[in-house]
């Protein structure tokens, strides 16, 4: 199993359109917030990890080399992980793993994008087999969208339910971003502008979808003596579990989608944890589309399958609801890829360690963070608690 | 204030050759006679369209040539109204979607044409999971996915 884990600082930087500073000086913005918060200093880490978007998003290839300056890298070993969307939740197991390993004790780890220097619908496509399938991969969006027909059709749940939880999670997230100082879109939302927004690809309106973000993350892991030391208050890794499936899309089903049933059984089996809607107290759910958020509450086992929609619509997932997704507004309201799902495991950390400011869910000890990867290829969890 | 900084311009043209591989080859030069050919797993049997040399599960040769049917069923669709999206042959409206070959084991994913796109409820109506449709040919053949124009549903 390895050694015990645990984060014992975290930095996210503004984000939003970001043309005030270079992709550096932005990584820059991460890193030196890590330090300030936890007060270590660069010397003391042992290896740093890098990531981001496929290089297409960047413009420049190997973008741990490009930051390696304010990754404060110099003299020290570091890796990239690349895994599309599910990035951020890969660094932060590389960072796991390498700790865990007895390899290294201090271990910076940070995720960034700038999406809005190249063109994001692009890069993603290019992630896309270039004769076959990148013919009919209308973006992100035309693949959630397929995916969200078929669930819907295979429980047999009615569109209007469908569009009546999807419109629930766009107000409530877009709200929540409000007491979220880092996010990106906050904006106060009626059932009427989210049903009637503009179709991007049917049933997905412009609501239903997250923004193009530039911003970065970086969150420092530490061993447990490291920890102790350093911290008065750190989160630990309590259970990672990550998943893939075949290249091509339609070579696996992605409605009893198995990847992402597959990285909660390690995660949960690992941080023995049997029920996880009793015993986590909230889930940084990735939700770049709010129809994808329904089918993930039914593969983490929050609610039985073709359920999520009436949990949904009970409140069940909400603020004060028994068990709150994505209180920092999640991936729907901020989006800088390859930070995206590091922002997910920071945001757990905040939570467990009762630090996430006017978000905080009162008492959360146990939180749930996840990421996705490729064309629905790659689910990725970690799991972090209070307690050693 | 934010100041405002200028911002520079760079564009990458990269060119690339890809090898097809005895599959993919046999399967785009099909396309050109109006066949769609699969391939069939040695062990497990499952047939996978277009064409592989190998079972993704199995591992093993997937070289038994098949000519699919070239009618099947929705598994899944989305219409898309009007985002350009960059790297594909049409312009919006368009409707992609999952299409299972009648005798294979995978889906199959093309666009869904010959009707009326302007109406999303409309479309919905008629466009249904399960639904029966047919390949539509290009006259000019390429050897190339768009040989195939969409797939149309089939009446009755």
């Amino acid at each position: 199993m390895g050694r015990p884990v645990a984060i014992i600082g975290s930095g996210q930087t503004k984000h939003g359109r970001r043309f005030d500073v270079t992709y550096p000086e932005l990584v820059k913005e991460a890193v030196d917030r890590v330090f300030d918060s936890t007060g270590i200093s660069p010397e003391d880490i042992d290896g740093v990890v890098s990531g981001t978007m496929p290089s297409m998003m960047e413009g420049v290839a190997l973008t741990h080399f490009y930051f390696a300056d304010v990754l404060r890298s110099v003299g020290k070993p570091i890796l990239k992980t690349e895994t599309c969307g599910s990035t951020g939740v890969s660094l932060a197991i590389t960072g796991y793993y390498w700790i865990a390993s007895g390899m290294a004790d201090l271990v910076l780890v940070v995720g960034s994008e700038k999406m809005n220097e190249g063109d994001s619908q692009a890069t993603m496509t290019t992630v896309v087999e270039p004769f076959y399938q990148r013919y009919f991969i209308s973006g992100a969006p035309g693949i959630f969208s397929m995916q969200s027909q078929q669930w819907s059709v295979h429980y047999g749940i009615p569109e209007e339910r469908v569009r009546a939880a999807a419109t629930k999670l766009s107000i409530d997230h877009h709200n929540d971003a409000f007491d979220n100082p880092y996010a990106h879109i906050k904006k106060k939302l009626t059932e009427e502008e989210v049903n009637n927004a503009r179709i991007i690809t049917y049933p997905v309106r412009l609501w239903d979808v997250c923004p193009n973000s530039d911003g970065a993350c970086a969150v420092i892991f530490a061993s447990e003596k490291m920890a102790k030391k350093i911290s008065k208050n750190p989160a630990w890794v309590k259970g990672v579990g990550y998943s893939g499936e075949e290249y091509w899309f339609g070579d696996s089903d992605k409605v009893v989608w198995q990847c992402a049933i597959d990285a909660a059984k390690q995660a949960y089996d690992m941080a023995g944890i049997k029920d996880p809607r009793k015993e986590l107290d909230v889930a940084e759910v990735y939700n770049p589309f709010t129809f994808q958020e329904l089918l993930y509450y039914e593969c983490f086992g929050f609610c039985d399958f073709g359920k999520a929609c009436d949990e949904t619509l009970k409140g069940t997932f909400a603020k004060g609801g028994e068990l709150p997704c994505d209180p920092s507004g999640g991936t729907l309201c901020t989006n800088p890829i390859g930070a995206t799902g590091l922002n997910r495991v920071a945001e757990a950390a905040l939570q467990v360690t009762n630090q996430a400011g006017d978000h905080q869910i009162p008492g959360a000890k146990l939180a749930l963070a996840h990421a996705m990867g490729g064309v629905d290829q790659y689910n990725g969890i970690m799991i972090l608690g209070s307690k050693l | 204030m934010t100041k405002e900084y200028n911002t520079l311009k760079n564009v990458i043209e990269l060119p690339h050759k890809y090898a097809a591989g005895p599959a993919w080859t046999r399967f785009y030069d099909g396309l050109k006679q109006e066949k769609i050919y699969g391939s069939r797993c040695q062990k497990c049997k499952k047939v996978f369209v277009p064409a592989r040399s190998y079972c993704p599960a199995c591992q093993v040769s997937a070289d038994e040539w098949i000519e699919v049917s070239q009618e099947g069923k929705v598994i899944s669709w989305a219409l898309s109204i009007s985002h350009e999206f960059f790297g594909m042959p049409v312009s919006p409206p368009f409707i992609t979607a999952l299409i299972r070959l009648d005798d294979t084991d995978c889906d199959f994913l093309h666009f869904i044409g010959g009707i009326d796109l302007s109406d999303a409820k409309k479309v919905k109506d008629l466009i249904k999971p399960g639904l029966k449709v047919r390949a539509v040919w290009n006259e000019e053949k390429k050897g190339h996915m768009m040989d195939i124009r969409h797939f149309v549903p089939v009446s009755g």
